[in-house]
């Protein structure tokens, strides 16, 4: 069922945690069934990506700390990135040992970069690079228009990319 | 066009989301301009490198077989089976075939004829909802094995009948598992089998549950579905392979299914 790896991705990028992923995937979908009654989108992924989407950061609310939702300006942003506390720290990536196993072996930096980006930049990222979705379908789960799916992943990709080739001349 | 421009343009560019008509600026920009041409390389590279090194995580087993619990006790009483059907559109379109045949199993060969229009089963439904919830959740299998000799014990004291597990491998027919599913309120064996790409779910039942007066071949919003008997069980074979092999399946499998229960 690729929409279900494609949900459990996007939450798990989004909460940075496994266990968290799993269980609001679950819920989100759950909750999607049930209204499948009324679905009346010609794009079921993209429906349900959206529904998960706002689950993760509803979850988010309940579970995190708030600064974590406000849409960060690029200074605070990269201070972000420079927080080691941030990076392997408090919230997510540090609870999951196998996770952490799995980043230690694979891709190291760009993982962390990837989850360091504020939420905003990162849904976007993972939405196009990962789960390769064409703009017009971030659009319909992010619920923005092209545009701004547009300027963010221009946004997202210069942060990702100042960082990255920090790191790469390190 | 200058850098600006060009700057939203490189990323629609490098995403294949150009308009066509912007390409021969863009590219001409690029050419043009060292500065936009470096950081569309860059660009480019990060894309890539994402691409390949960051992991794009697959669902963990545990949560399909949880959503698929879920679903299956909410669906238990058959009633949910439109939204079944409209997730089986969603999460596999191929399944979703468009013609409805309807064939008939006698009761000793296994031969068919073909009527028009539906027929309204509520055993039937469940049937077809199993299967595409298992294909839907995929939570195919609580035991994945193409050995009749490990998927048969893995019943053992999970259910009230110890279910028949055949190998129909040679004709075709490959056993991929089985698992525990419910029908008509009642927990039945569900065996696996593939035909090439076509996964065929087998669902025995003892025979006094699930029964019913169902017709003995129906098919259902695409899917084909077959009933016999045997040896103390009843079996429903469904699956969208076409008729004809379906039938086939059935009749091969009837006649590999020895005709008494064994006693277990």
């Amino acid at each position: 069922m690729p929409h279900l790896d494609a949900a459990y991705n996007l939450a798990y990028w989004m909460t940075r945690s496994r266990a968290d992923a799993q269980d609001v995937v679950q819920d989100a979908c759950l909750r999607a069934f049930k209204y499948f009654d009324t679905f009346a989108s010609e794009n079921p992924s993209a429906w349900l990506l959206s529904i998960v989407r706002r689950a993760c950061y509803t979850w988010m609310k309940r579970n995190r700390r708030p600064e974590e939702l406000v849409g960060l300006e690029d200074d605070a942003a990269e201070s972000e990135i420079e927080d080691p506390a941030l990076l392997m720290g408090s919230h997510g990536l540090a609870r999951d040992p196998e996770a952490l196993l799995v980043e230690a072996r694979q891709s190291k930096r760009l993982h962390q970069l990837i989850a360091a980006l504020p939420l905003e930049y990162r849904e976007i990222i993972v939405l196009r690079e990962l789960e390769e979705l064409a703009y017009r379908e971030i659009a319909e789960v992010v619920g923005i228009p092209i545009g701004t799916v547009m300027s963010r992943l221009a946004r997202a990709r210069a942060l990702l990319l100042r960082q990255w080739q920090r790191e790469q001349q390190e | 066009m200058d850098c600006k421009e060009a700057q939203q343009l490189r990323h629609a560019y490098l995403d294949g989301e150009i308009d066509p008509g912007e390409t021969p600026a863009l590219e001409a920009h690029l050419r043009g301009c060292a500065e936009c041409a470096a950081l569309f390389r860059s660009e480019r590279a990060l894309s890539a490198a994402i691409k390949l090194e960051v992991p794009r995580l697959k669902a963990p087993d545990l949560l399909r077989a949880r959503i698929g619990r879920e679903l299956a006790r909410r669906e238990a009483g058959g009633r949910r089976f439109r939204e079944l059907r409209l997730l089986g559109v969603g999460w596999n379109p191929v399944a979703i075939a468009a013609s409805l045949v309807l064939a008939m199993v006698a009761s000793s060969a296994v031969t068919s004829s073909v009527m028009s229009g539906a027929q309204e089963d509520g055993v039937a439904q469940e049937v077809v909802a199993s299967h595409i919830r298992s294909l839907m959740a995929d939570h195919l299998t609580d035991v994945k094995s193409s050995d009749q000799h490990t998927v048969k014990p893995w019943f053992n004291g999970k259910l009230d009948l110890s279910p028949p597990v055949v190998d129909l491998a040679a004709a075709g027919f490959p056993l991929v598992g089985g698992r525990l599913d419910y029908i008509d309120r009642h927990p039945v064996a569900a065996l696996v089998y593939r035909r090439q790409q076509h996964v065929i779910n087998v669902l025995v039942s003892p025979e006094d549950k699930g029964g019913g007066a169902a017709p003995a071949a129906l098919a259902q919003h695409g899917y084909n579905v077959l009933r016999f008997a045997r040896g103390g069980m009843n079996f429903w074979v469904v699956s969208d392979l076409n008729p004809a092999e379906l039938r086939d399946f059935a009749a091969k499998l009837k006649e590999a299914t020895p005709d008494r229960t064994a006693p277990s």
